[in-house]
């Protein structure tokens, strides 16, 4: 395709991207290497309706100057990404040398906010992901031997977990695992704990959010799989057998290769989104026992004061945490890309 | 494939009937049990009391006098209006989809065409644009928006969910035109046809089902987004996302949960007309596209 | 949802009936606040205004837009009605005006009490009161033979014998989901333990101390008689535990009282029986461990001169004896001339006359308030001591101010 029509094609999509999300990310980068101005405290009378005392508030005519000539604030370098609620260097290295072995090393880490949530979001972007490929396949083979008339339905009931606003979804499946919803009753019966509570425990709380993610994102693996088995070749599976094989060695062998393209885009899909991991948090109230850095971000954002400088810098590195996750498959789709 | 059902052993059967038993409960029945409940009163669906109380209804008799109501109904589309904020979302979803399209169909034919680098370089970069998460991208959004009075319209939503969304579009449309053979449109070129026309008159014919796919899956984000929604529309455009959150109260007023799970399960009938509706598609649509990824 | 509803018939009402109220604006007037029945009764009464726009968006998701919707110029806001925890927010970024010479020019029948005033200057007009206070289930209190609790030791001793007697196992209640509420319930009871949280007139935090620890261990004595599941309990979820019968005392917003006393939801046994009671001490002190929070409007500054006088007279009209009614009566404790309280509300007006503290005005309190609500949860878990925990939270309190320019 030669340049110029290259360019005509692309540029209205180019553009949204250029204008919405290029151009803020630029922005956040900014940001993220500037903090506010040293604020003018002063000390004064607050008076309400219960009464007067003393207070302090920022000296708005101390610092209007200042604002004036950088409304960036002041440039701070990496000092936002260094800092205790980030990448937490100095915590990082007096702890590297006061602590005795591994465990007291990692419990600590497990106390700075940066390294408590990469510690929660890696788990779940590794477990669930693989999880999610082999649910979305393992219900794509089986709906596709299902006959043609249920299909319809089926494909319908599949996609529901995707289709319902987490906003209620979540909701109502948190009061479902809940000791005295009709799931957590199940479940205290089958461990044959009447005390069991899946909220109050830091480990059943990430394996219920896990199990949330891959029940929520498998339609999504469902429906690409689905698609992509029916343009297997009907002549090779009879081929494969005539010669003999059975129904997993037709799988093993024809099946799963034909669908290794669509894994990829899976694959580079779920990462990406599993590492962005943010709504089942919130819905779930499950921040006392897991966070992660879209949550950091959002609870940056959504404070009396909003942090900009401290959500950029997250935003950032989560940037960065997602280029360095796909680059493996990255690389695998640039080899093929050039092959060509 | 049915008549391979009959072939294939009784135990392959059994595991195929018990996986899709198995899956059909996970996936569906959180949302019948939300159907059912949705009839009962906060009390008896979110009973602390007794699970089997959303099954049995014991406060929703003492408080309406049946086993049903349809309170949650009634409070949501009438007196709350809820049919403004499900129109709200229709205006916004059928805009985004088509925008979404039009802009990706673009793009996806242009890049999966390319030879050159620079197609993957862009490709790369959009899937890095993908990453930043939206919350971040749009407190980015507020300051600029307020000040060129952009803010609040349902127009800019429109557009800024089209951005956001480019990426997957790009992407899955990419793959999908991959599929097409190249030789097609190039003939049209040898007859003389620019590459615009090629693209219309020899791509558009034969592409329809892979967008449809990829239409369905800008519908769903659309639909079913918070984050960009709440923050930039103003009240009268609400869509429904916002307006269901709104139901669900803050921290020193009490909401009416019920009010939203009516919301949700009556949004839900529309959706599955339109499953049942461009189920061939979906299937056709990747059928195409996916196959080289 | 009903009271929203009854609150938009008696504004229509209100506009029919008493709509030539003597409200004449030259400007336009745009709102923005969160969205609750009485935050719609003000936005209707304002609206009643004639000769301008009168526009608003009420969202709970206000907080996140005010600052944005203010910064421009001209403001997209002309008013934001807020919070004494969030027009910090507002006054840090400059976007409010002192409304000095409005007041003096329009506001002559403001009770001068509604007026907030910041070193002098009035920054904001509050119209309704809120504060956590006791309720508690007077039948099961009977039973066990003990009277209504006034401090936290002797909820602890109630706590223990309801739970002797087999009334209920988790009989107290309180908001302590990780985040918000839960610094929300430690800088109640930190209060109430006589603590500062910071250095006077300084930005530098000071909870690391015997208050802070007395604070959180009373708070995790609490919670041996709570729920398990509380650090997942905001104030709807421990709401409906009580409704359910499974609470039988706790701190709760004297906004929600009504709701919890009303027919919805509960057994005639439960909610008949529900009492709202006086904010609890702790520890021997005399100030309640509570916080008392205001309602109020203010007025952009990047407005022209005619809206903001606009702007002010439709939010004094909004705000004046004329929204009430009998309907709008019961949606809040309103501090403007004319207001009958009902029994929902004795806890706080029990709170006011106690002299709890307002919840602290701070340009910082904001993100001590994050960082509390981020760290407190791993002591409650046991994951860590008490003084730990505090540490972590002062340090990241610390750095969060750090990068706000309150530190250096």
């Amino acid at each position: 395709m030669k340049h110029k029509s290259f360019f005509w094609f692309v540029l209205p999509s180019a553009l949204a991207m250029l204008l919405f999300i290029f151009f803020p990310i630029i922005s956040v980068i900014v940001q993220s290497f500037h903090v506010d101005h040293e604020q003018v405290i002063q000390t004064v009378e607050t008076c309400d309706l219960f009464g007067c005392k003393e207070s302090t508030t920022i000296d708005q005519e101390a610092t209007a100057a200042l604002r004036e000539a950088k409304p960036l604030g002041q440039f701070a370098g990496f000092a936002t990404y260094l800092d205790r609620n980030h990448l937490a260097v100095d915590e990082v290295k007096s702890t590297w040398g006061s602590s005795n072995g591994w465990r007291e090393f990692g419990s600590q880490m497990l106390n700075l906010p940066f390294y408590k949530a990469i510690g929660f979001t890696l788990t779940f972007t590794f477990i669930v992901t693989p999880l999610v490929i082999i649910l979305g396949f393992v219900i794509a083979i089986a709906v596709n031997s299902a006959t043609k008339a249920l299909r319809g339905p089926l494909i319908f009931f599949s996609l529901l977990p995707m289709m319902i606003t987490p906003l209620v979804g979540a909701l109502i499946l948190f009061w479902m695992v809940d000791a005295r919803g009709i799931i957590g009753t199940t479940l205290q019966y089958l461990a044959g704990d009447p005390d069991l509570s899946v909220k109050a425990s830091t480990p059943l709380m990430w394996i219920m959010l896990m199990v949330y993610g891959v029940w929520h994102a498998a339609p999504f693996a469902f429906i690409v799989y689905y698609a992509g088995l029916q343009t297997v070749s009907q002549d090779t599976l009879e081929a494969a057998r005539v010669d003999g094989a059975n129904r997993w060695l037709q799988i093993r062998h024809v099946v799963i290769p034909h669908l290794l393209p669509l894994t990829t885009f899976i694959a580079l899909m779920q990462l990406m989104d599993n590492f962005r991991v943010f709504e089942p948090i919130v819905s779930f109230a499950a921040n006392a026992h897991a966070t992660s850095l879209s949550w950091s971000i959002y609870n940056d954002l959504g404070g009396e004061t909003r942090q900009l400088s401290s959500a950029a810098a997250t935003s950032v590195l989560t940037i960065i945490g997602v280029a360095i996750l796909l680059s493996p498959v990255l690389v695998r789709t640039w080899r093929d890309f050039d092959r060509k | 494939m049915s008549n391979k059902v009959k072939r294939q052993p009784a135990a392959v059967t059994f595991l195929v009937v018990a996986v899709l038993a198995i899956w059909m409960m996970l996936a569906a029945f959180p949302f019948l049990w939300t159907l059912w409940g949705s009839f009962k009163v906060e009390g008896d669906f979110f009973s602390k009391a007794d699970w089997a109380n959303a099954i049995k209804g014991t406060l929703t008799q003492v408080e309406t006098g049946g086993s049903f109501t349809g309170d949650g109904y009634h409070g949501a589309w009438v007196q709350e209006e809820f049919w403004r904020a499900a129109l709200n979302s229709l205006i916004v979803c059928v805009f985004v989809v088509s925008i979404s399209l039009t802009l990706g169909t673009l793009g996806g034919y242009a890049l999966a065409r390319s030879t050159y680098r620079y197609a993957f370089w862009f490709l790369l970069a959009a899937l890095i644009f993908r990453a930043m998460p939206p919350i971040t991208l749009v407190s980015g959004y507020l300051p600029v928006f307020f000040q060129w009075n952009l803010w609040g319209h349902t127009a800019t939503t429109i557009v800024v969910l089209v951005a956001i969304n480019q990426p997957f579009t790009l992407w899955m449309l990419h793959s999908f035109f991959k599929n097409i053979p190249a030789e097609l449109d190039e003939s049209a070129m040898v007859d003389g046809c620019t590459r615009f026309q090629a693209f219309r008159n020899v791509i558009i014919p034969v592409m329809w089902p892979g967008v449809i796919t990829t239409g369905l899956f800008s519908f769903l984000l659309a639909y079913n987004d918070f984050a960009v929604t709440a923050m930039l529309l103003s009240k009268e455009n609400q869509t429904m996302i916002p307006k269901i959150n709104s139901f669900l109260g803050t921290t020193q007023t009490k909401g009416n949960v019920m009010f939203a799970v009516a919301s949700v399960v009556s949004v839900t009938a529309p959706l599955f007309l339109m499953v049942l509706f461009f189920q061939r598609q979906i299937v056709g649509g990747l059928t195409a596209g996916a196959v080289k990824g | 949802m009903f009271l929203k509803h009854a609150a938009l018939a008696s504004a229509m009402a209100l506009m029919t009936g008493t709509a030539l109220a003597d409200c004449q604006i030259s400007g336009n007037v745009s709102i923005v606040g969160n969205e609750f029945p009485a935050i719609h009764t003000v936005a209707n009464g304002a609206a009643e205004c004639t000769g301008g726009e009168v526009k608003s968006n009420l969202t709970a998701d206000h907080q996140k837009i005010n600052v944005a919707g203010m910064q421009g110029n001209p403001a997209e806001y002309s008013s934001a009605i807020i919070a004494n925890s969030s027009v910090v927010a507002l006054m840090n970024e400059d976007v409010i005006r002192s409304l000095d010479d409005l007041v003096a020019e329009y506001g002559q029948d403001i009770p001068k009490k509604q007026l907030i005033t910041i070193g002098g200057k009035v920054m904001a007009v509050a119209f309704m009161a809120n504060a956590q206070t006791l309720a508690y289930r007077k039948d099961v209190l009977e039973e066990i033979g003990v009277d209504v609790p006034k401090t936290y030791e002797e909820v602890l001793e109630a706590a223990e014998k309801i739970r002797a007697a087999g009334l209920s196992e988790y009989p107290v209640g309180g908001a302590y989901k990780a985040g918000w509420n839960l610094a929300e319930e430690f800088v109640n009871m930190y209060t109430g333990f006589g603590g500062e949280f910071f250095k006077a007139g300084s930005a530098e935090v000071a909870i690391n101390n015997e208050q802070g620890v007395a604070a959180l261990n009373m708070m995790k004595a609490l919670t041996e008689y709570m729920n398990p599941d509380y650090l997942t309990h905001d104030s709807n979820a421990t709401g409906a535990e009580m409704e359910a019968g499974n609470v039988m005392m706790m701190n709760m917003w004297g906004s929600r009282m009504g709701n919890l006393m009303d027919e919805e939801g509960a057994e005639e046994q439960v909610y008949s029986n529900i009492t709202v009671g006086a904010p609890l001490t702790v520890g021997g002190g005399s100030i309640p461990a509570s916080t008392l929070w205001w309602d109020g409007w203010t007025v952009a500054k990047n407005i022209s001169d005619e809206d903001a006088a606009a702007t002010f007279q439709a939010m004094a009209h909004g705000t004046s004896p004329a929204i009430l009614n009998d309907e709008t009566m019961s949606q809040a404790v309103w501090m403007i001339e004319g207001y009958t309280p009902a029994p929902v509300n004795d806890g706080v007006f029990a709170a006011i006359s106690m002299g709890t503290k307002s919840y602290p005005m701070l340009p910082y309190q904001g993100l001590l308030h994050t960082a509390l609500g981020d760290n407190l949860a791993d002591f409650l878990l046991g994951k860590e001591s008490a003084e730990q925990a505090l540490a972590d939270a002062e340090a990241a309190y610390t750095a969060a101010a750090k990068e706000k320019g309150f530190l250096k």
